[in-house]
């Protein structure tokens, strides 16, 4: 190695934090004396607990010394090549991914938190915000509250709103970070959960289960089973076509297999429907989606796919920045892209097709809800994919309460909601934000 | 002391095109090797398969450990890449792209930890950015982008450097800037640099060796004044070329078609 040249660096008298005497400090410009000491990046940590800003020379040294003291010096050697000293202070502390801050975090959890009381409050029986506040602790173990409510209030709170309200957060949710990881594993803004099929698969699933096992056991089982089978069949017919066009090497290839699988899908399901055109109105109905057959059976059901998909895409939410440099690119800084790709599009597809299996297609969250994040907040994927796990479980919950409550007692399909007043929306902040970025 | 890269008869096929053939090289510590050569010589492919990249056959080692061996997150350890145009998303703040770098230090589902902040800062501070940090990459300039992208490869703290064509998008001055940089960052940290490059004359003055490549082969190799002769240069690159040497430099200028 050369020795790097000692060129003149401008220094400032300081008083070290640790022995209060004073010393001569370059800021952390090149060429100060602390380059010379050595330390390791967990020394460094205690430091910067002691003292945000530099430290003198003797000091340093100690804690250089310390650490030489306490640990093998093979193994130290070895450390401290990969991680050479930058003792000196963050007077800016900027060199930082910008995450979600405090302020967005808490506005997003209490904005779920605020449609869940609401979506829980509002119906034809009135329940106060305190009354429900007052009988979820009732249920909690040990606290020995009794619950304010009334037996009919309370029948209504728990079987009728709280599995519909819980049901539609878990899938919005769902929808929501499935669309953030899409749009970044395919670095298309307008891909979204249904991207590779899963819509129309699920579709074929569904309409085959009305169609021939009869429109009685809608709520019962085989209906979600037979969208999920759909929909993991869509995507899986959709990546072994990619691959074996051009090994899935580029996602271009992958969109238009997916296409390709849903146009077919698609036609399969249009033929069925014209045979069996009596059960065209049930089929409609679950295509449009919704949440009037909600029971805690689904919920049960469908959460450990959403728990599972949401905690590994929520894992990915760095390797979704570094993927957005391009494959070449991330390659050469040690990821390998074809794998990440893969295993993000298995988890994200496995919890759309849950959601869809129990909800029906609802449209419009998987693209808005993550753009609404980007334009607001920030575009990197680290405040993309918790925000919008939170937001999409907030918005769809209100959603659901417009979708029952406006033309009550008769029930809007929630498809028409999300898109009825997502798009407007999206299109205001569209426009408000290019303006301000000009 | 072994050498910092060596490539043993390495080919490099696409489909049925054979785009290096059985090249071979030694690159020493803290050397700077420019690869010369007309377009689509192999230059940029011989520097994707270092960086492993491209499939190629025969041997190439990074510090004695073959690149075939070595897990894609060891490699990138030992190897930087800057990518002729490199993509850099208008949206994200200098600060966010040069942590990046970082990636190959990072375990798959963690994010960056104090010291790779600080090593992100070290190398923004050595490129003169830390003023920059909250800027987004859409609202820099060309030569401040270079600087950007420069900074990420140097956080990424390997000891090999390898650039493909890093001055293509600059102006004289930058051009100049940036390879200054690059030279500095290679006395002070001992860094290794490959570099494909354009500008014969740039390469001459800044390359401690010449590599130059013709159709995927070594055609000739050696220290710029053995390399840059107007023979070889017209020959290769089909051009029409003045070598003029000056106070130990070369200069390599186009000459006009005579009428």
């Amino acid at each position: 190695m050369l020795e790097p040249p000692r060129q003149e660096v401008q220094r400032v008298i300081k008083t070290c934090a640790r022995c209060g005497r004073p010393f001569g400090c370059g800021h952390g410009e090149p060429g100060c004396w602390c380059e010379a000491v050595l330390l390791r990046p967990e020394t460094l940590a205690t430091i910067r607990a002691v003292s945000v800003d530099c430290l003198c020379p003797t000091c340093l040294a100690a804690f250089a010394e310390e650490e030489g003291a306490t640990e093998n010096p093979a193994k130290r050697d070895v450390q401290k090549r990969s991680a050479t000293s930058w003792a000196k202070a963050l007077p800016h502390a900027a060199v930082r991914s910008r995450g979600v801050s405090v302020v967005w975090g808490l506005a997003a959890v209490i904005f779920l938190m605020g449609s869940l009381l609401g979506a829980l409050a509002v119906g034809p029986a009135q329940i106060g915000a305190a009354s429900i506040i007052g009988s979820v602790l009732s249920h909690l173990p040990f606290l020995h509250i009794s619950s304010p409510l009334r037996g009919v209030d309370e029948a209504i709170l728990w079987q009728v709103r709280g599995p519909r309200v819980i049901l539609a957060a878990l899938v919005g949710g769902m929808l929501a970070i499935a669309g953030s990881a899409y749009q970044g594993v395919f670095r298309n803004p307008l891909a979204d959960p249904y991207l590779l099929g899963v819509a129309a698969g699920a579709g074929l699933g569904a309409t085959l289960a009305i169609a021939y096992w009869g429109a009685g056991n809608y709520s019962g089982v085989l209906l979600p089973v037979a969208a999920f089978a759909g929909a993991a069949l869509a995507v899986g017919g959709a990546y072994v076509l990619g691959r074996s066009a051009d090994g899935a090497r580029s996602t271009s290839t992958l969109i238009l297999a997916g296409l390709i699988v849903a146009l077919f899908m698609t036609a399969i399901q249009t033929f069925v429907q014209q045979q069996r055109s009596d059960t065209l109105r049930d089929v409609y109905a679950w295509i449009l989606g919704g949440f009037g057959a909600a029971d805690w059976h689904a919920v049960v059901v469908i959460a450990p796919y959403i728990a599972v998909s949401s905690a590994v895409i929520f894992m990915h939410r760095r390797v979704l920045d570094v993927l957005s440099l391009g494959d070449d690119e991330a390659a050469s800084l040690g990821l390998n892209p074809r794998r990440a790709r893969l295993l993000l599009v298995l988890v994200a597809t496995a919890g759309t097709a849950a959601a869809v299996a129990v909800s029906g297609l609802i449209g419009f969250v998987g693209i808005i809800v993550p753009h609404t994040v980007r334009l607001l907040v920030s575009p990197s994927y680290r405040a993309i994919i918790p925000l919008s796990l939170l937001i999409g479980a907030g918005f769809l919950v209100l959603a659901d309460v417009l979708a029952r409550s406006l033309m009550s007692p008769a029930e809007l399909p929630i498809g028409v909601v999300t898109a009825f007043f997502g798009a407007p929306f999206f299109a205001v902040l569209l426009r408000t934000s290019k303006r301000r970025a000009s | 002391m072994s050498a910092a890269l060596e490539v043993r008869g390495l080919s490099v096929t696409f489909g049925r095109a054979l785009v290096l053939s059985e090249v071979t090289a030694t690159v020493e510590h803290g050397e700077w090797v420019a690869l010369i050569g007309p377009n689509g010589a192999g230059k940029s492919t011989l520097l994707r398969a270092l960086a492993g990249l491209v499939a190629f056959t025969g041997g190439a080692s990074v510090q004695d450990q073959d690149v075939g061996s070595l897990a894609r997150r060891q490699l990138a350890m030992l190897i930087a890449l800057v990518p002729q145009r490199p993509t850099t998303p208008s949206e994200l703040t200098v600060a966010e792209y040069v942590l990046l770098g970082r990636t190959p230090h990072i375990g798959y589902f963690a994010t960056e930890r104090l010291w790779d902040r600080l090593a992100a800062e070290r190398a923004m501070a050595r490129l003169d950015l830390r003023h920059f940090s909250d800027r987004l990459l859409g609202s820099l300039s060309g030569g401040e982008l270079q600087r950007t992208v420069l900074a990420r490869a140097l956080a990424q703290e390997a000891p090999i450097l390898l650039l493909d064509e890093p001055t293509s998008a600059l102006d004289l001055g930058r051009q100049q800037e940036a390879l200054e940089l690059i030279d500095g960052l290679r006395r002070e940290s001992g860094l290794t640099v490959v570099s494909a490059m354009h500008d014969l004359s740039l390469a001459g003055q800044y390359a401690d060796r010449l590599l130059l490549i013709d159709q995927g082969r070594i055609v000739a190799e050696g220290s710029p004044q053995a390399v840059l002769s107007e023979q070889a240069i017209a020959a290769h690159y089909g051009a029409r070329i003045r070598v003029i040497r000056e106070n130990g430099s070369l200069f390599v200028l186009p000459l006009r078609k005579e009428s």
